[in-house]
């Protein structure tokens, strides 16, 4: 007799715990070719109001924490992903429906580029930062700092790589994300958010909603507590509202729209993409003449 | 006012007066805490058995341990009991030139081929393993060199994995950290490292030299080897390709060879200033390197690169508008730290006269609460001096202090009995012009000096050929920052010392060496810029 599996629902990931969607919704993951694969937790806007409550919350640790630990916590996020490679390969392969090899492409791709980014959380202000020959007798400096809760709204495809290429550079400088997952393949998302448990993030620094993105737009630029949105959805419709909605509040707003090839390109490991979501400071120091 | 006091012996303790009624009494100003047994812990010594060290250590060349060519090896020794440790194989120059093929071999073919990326992922490796063997690297570095274990397992390791976890961060980013260049690496860097902090050292050097593409021939200190050794296992257990980085052990006479080696491209020395002037001049002394035997038709056209980092006499400037308490923390951390064998230590005490008194009374108290003993003890501040001609050399310059004039104070900790040790000690009364203002004593002594205002401060600190750190102790801003202008030092710490740091650049001015070592300016060292 055959073996009868166990079928999971994916949830969503705020605050570090794995809650159901409050409004008690879910929707059935579909793989590229139609098939039902599992369900997952469709998220509601008190949801994404919670998980943001989260990310406030982990706010004041994870940007007070050093530049070293943040490095490490996040390197510790690729170590963890590397035992799972299969895993997370399948959970790619199944709902994209692309080769166990391409699967296993876009997972190790992932690991790379956290370990890169691990790699800036403690020279991006030695690249970005500066001390200014002022024409008084001052000692002046800028630095960058972390602008606070950002929203990050990924792509469909690559659902594990893009999420991790716009994440990685939010979070590194100590800001918090709340993730609006790929939508029509969430579960790779999904999964990667039970690693993260696992690893040394806090809880609330990463949360991952899963659901309609449109449904949810509405409320992201309007929410007085987010600081920021990085937008790599590719969708003209929801940029443009996204855009509208910030323009009333000032809210710091950058659009990555990215072909699907572009995400495995260097293109999608740039630096300079930490700045959308950092202020600079410039503080002024009288020296003794 | 003050009268120049008369020289004492070494030996001397201050004695106390009795008086008929058998109270002791103490004039006044020289008075003092005496805790007497009171302070006394039970012992509380880390564990070491559990960590084996090899009778006998190899060189380690292309991946391998393998026999040095003269089949000799020297006795490596635990300064604390002056037991015998291990053997430490005793490298030549053909050791040292099978070291530097095999690093060619290994930059040629592996190292400077690999992305960027690969490299830095070795380097997180390496850093891991760091981590993870961190307690028993401390233990093996306080029996090897004596140190503190409180200092090898909370100073010295974090630091050794953060450096390496640094600049593994770098490998992949050189073409951010130098903005129109296309950085490239120099080749194969031989490195000789100090006896003070040797996995430290060893980490300050071979992080950035890999992580910017170049392979490595170490030559760690004479006395203080077993970590580099382990080290050297850490990288097989990395699998770092073979060759990247070599370890060939010995003396001088080893070093020597390795400087005057024809195909090396760049060289790093961290020790003494006089040693750093003689490698400056046998890579002079060669403008037109001769075709070694072994150097197959590659003879370096250019001089290698050269580095420095060297001696020290750091001014600790300690002004009377200071948080006294937390100064004078700071300076018995300045000069004690790590037995004063600490090339930055802030060796020179400049106290403003208004606050002088306060400040000695308060000095003598402290060095009286500092441990002495059991390096491998949790609660030890100062362990054993690392060798005996360390030692001869303290007391020598400590005795032409007391010569020239000056005023002796130590604690009276009692000394274990084997070993090599000095007590906690600082020198009053001392002028600029004596050796214990102007040499590098690298031992647990402080020379003590007064100025009255900042201009005098800055000059005197200034007057002397070294310049590598210097120390400011003040609440006020303005004057902190006029002084960091004017000091003539590589580091400057306000309101803190001895503060390091894998994204700060450290290195000196003038005769205490050139180049700096962390942050953006030390991968500079370690890349060709086109």
């Amino acid at each position: 007799m055959n073996r009868l599996n166990v079928k999971k629902t994916y949830k969503l990931y705020i605050g570090g715990k794995f809650p159901r969607s409050e409004s008690g919704r879910y929707l059935p993951a579909k793989s590229a070719k139609g098939e039902h694969l599992d369900n997952f937790a469709y998220a509601s806007r008190k949801d994404f109001r919670d998980a943001v409550v989260a990310a406030r919350a982990a706010f004041d640790d994870w940007s007070k924490a050093t530049a070293y630990n943040r490095g490490q916590v996040l390197y510790r996020a690729a170590e963890m992903l590397q035992n799972r490679v299969k895993e997370l390969a399948n959970e790619v392969s199944r709902s994209a429906n692309v080769s166990a090899a391409r699967g296993k492409h876009e997972v190790t791709l992932a690991i790379d580029r956290l370990v890169h980014f691990a790699g800036w959380t403690d020279k991006y202000q030695q690249v970005f930062g500066s001390v200014n020959p002022v024409a008084t007798s001052h000692f002046n400096f800028t630095t960058p700092e972390p602008t606070g809760v950002v929203v990050v709204l990924a792509p469909d495809e690559p659902p594990l790589l893009a999420l991790v290429s716009l994440v990685a550079p939010v979070i590194l400088s100590g800001n918090t994300a709340v993730v609006v997952a790929s939508e029509k393949f969430p579960l790779p998302s999904a999964s990667f958010a039970e690693i993260l448990a696992t690893s040394d993030l806090p809880g609330g620094v990463v949360n991952v909603l899963t659901g309609r993105r449109a449904e949810l737009v509405p409320h992201i630029a309007s929410h007085m507590d987010v600081n920021a949105i990085v937008d790599g959805a590719r969708d003209t419709e929801i940029s443009a509202k996204l855009r509208a909605g910030v323009a009333t509040n000032l809210k710091r707003y950058a659009s990555h729209s990215l072909t699907l090839a572009d995400w495995f390109s260097s293109e999608a490991e740039d630096p300079y993409w930490l700045l959308d979501t950092v202020e600079f400071k410039t503080a002024w120091h009288p020296i003794g003449i | 006012m003050k009268t120049k006091p008369k020289p004492m012996k070494l030996s001397a303790r201050r004695a106390v007066a009795v008086l008929g009624n058998g109270h002791p009494v103490v004039p006044l100003r020289e008075r003092r805490l005496t805790f007497g047994n009171k302070w006394d812990y039970s012992p509380a010594p880390e564990e070491s058995k559990n960590y084996v060290i090899t009778p006998r250590h190899e060189l380690f060349i292309n991946g391998r341990f393998v026999k040095p060519h003269s089949g000799k090896h020297f006795d490596s020794i635990n300064p604390a009991n002056e037991d015998k440790l291990t053997e430490i194989a005793l490298g030549d120059e053909v050791d040292v030139d099978r070291a530097v093929q095999a690093a060619r071999r290994a930059y040629e073919k592996v190292w400077s081929q690999m992305p960027g990326r690969e490299r830095g992922k070795y380097l997180y490796r390496i850093a891991r393993i760091i981590q993870e063997k961190s307690r028993e690297l401390a233990v093996l570095e306080t029996m090897d060199g004596g140190k503190p274990i409180k200092e090898s397992r909370d100073v010295d390791l974090p630091l050794v994995a953060a450096h390496f976890f640094y600049h593994a961060g770098w490998a992949d980013k050189l073409k951010y950290a130098f903005p129109g260049k296309t950085p490239r690496p120099l080749g194969v860097a031989g490195q000789i490292i100090p006896w003070n902090f040797p996995l430290l050292m060893a980490a300050w050097k071979i992080a950035p030299a890999l992580a910017s593409g170049n392979t490595v021939v170490l030559k760690p200190a004479e006395t203080t080897s077993v970590t580099a050794m382990r080290l050297a296992q850490i990288f097989q257990e990395a699998e770092l390709p073979e060759g990247v980085v070599n370890v060939v052990t010995g003396a001088g006479k080893t070093g020597a060879a390795l400087v005057n080696h024809p195909d090396i491209d760049k060289i790093a020395f961290t020790g003494s200033t006089e040693v750093g002037k003689a490698i400056a001049k046998a890579i002079t002394a060669r403008a037109d390197p001769p075709a070694g035997r072994n150097t197959r038709q590659r003879v370096s056209r250019t001089l290698p690169k050269l580095t420095l980092e060297l001696g020290g006499k750091a001014a600790n400037i300690l002004f009377e508008d200071a948080p006294i308490e937390q100064a004078i923390e700071g300076v018995i951390s300045g000069i004690y730290f790590n037995q004063g064998h600490v090339c930055c230590a802030g060796s020179r005490l400049f106290v403003q006269e208004g606050i002088y008194s306060t400040v000695i009374h308060k000095l003598r108290d402290r060095i009286q609460t500092l441990r002495v003993g059991n390096p491998l003890d949790k609660n030890t501040d100062i362990g054993a001096i690392n060798s005996k001609p360390q030692l001869e050399k303290i007391k020598m310059l400590v005795q032409s202090g007391v010569d020239e004039g000056a005023r002796l104070e130590q604690s009276s900790c009692p000394l274990p009995q084997n070993g090599y040790w000095f007590p906690p000690t600082f020198l009053t009364g001392v002028t600029m012009a004596n050796r214990v203002a102007q040499e590098e004593i690298f031992g647990p002594v402080l020379s003590v000096m007064t100025f009255r205002t900042p201009e005098e401060a800055f000059e005197r600190a200034n007057n002397i050929p070294y310049g590598l750190s210097a120390g400011v102790w003040t609440d006020k801003g303005s004057k902190i920052f006029k002084m960091v202008n004017k000091l003539r030092a590589g580091v400057v710490w306000a309101n803190t010392y001895n503060k390091f740091d894998p994204t700060s650049p450290f290195g000196g001015y003038k005769e205490s060496g050139f180049g700096r070592e962390g942050g953006l300016q030390g991968l500079a060292a370690y890349c060709q810029l086109d």
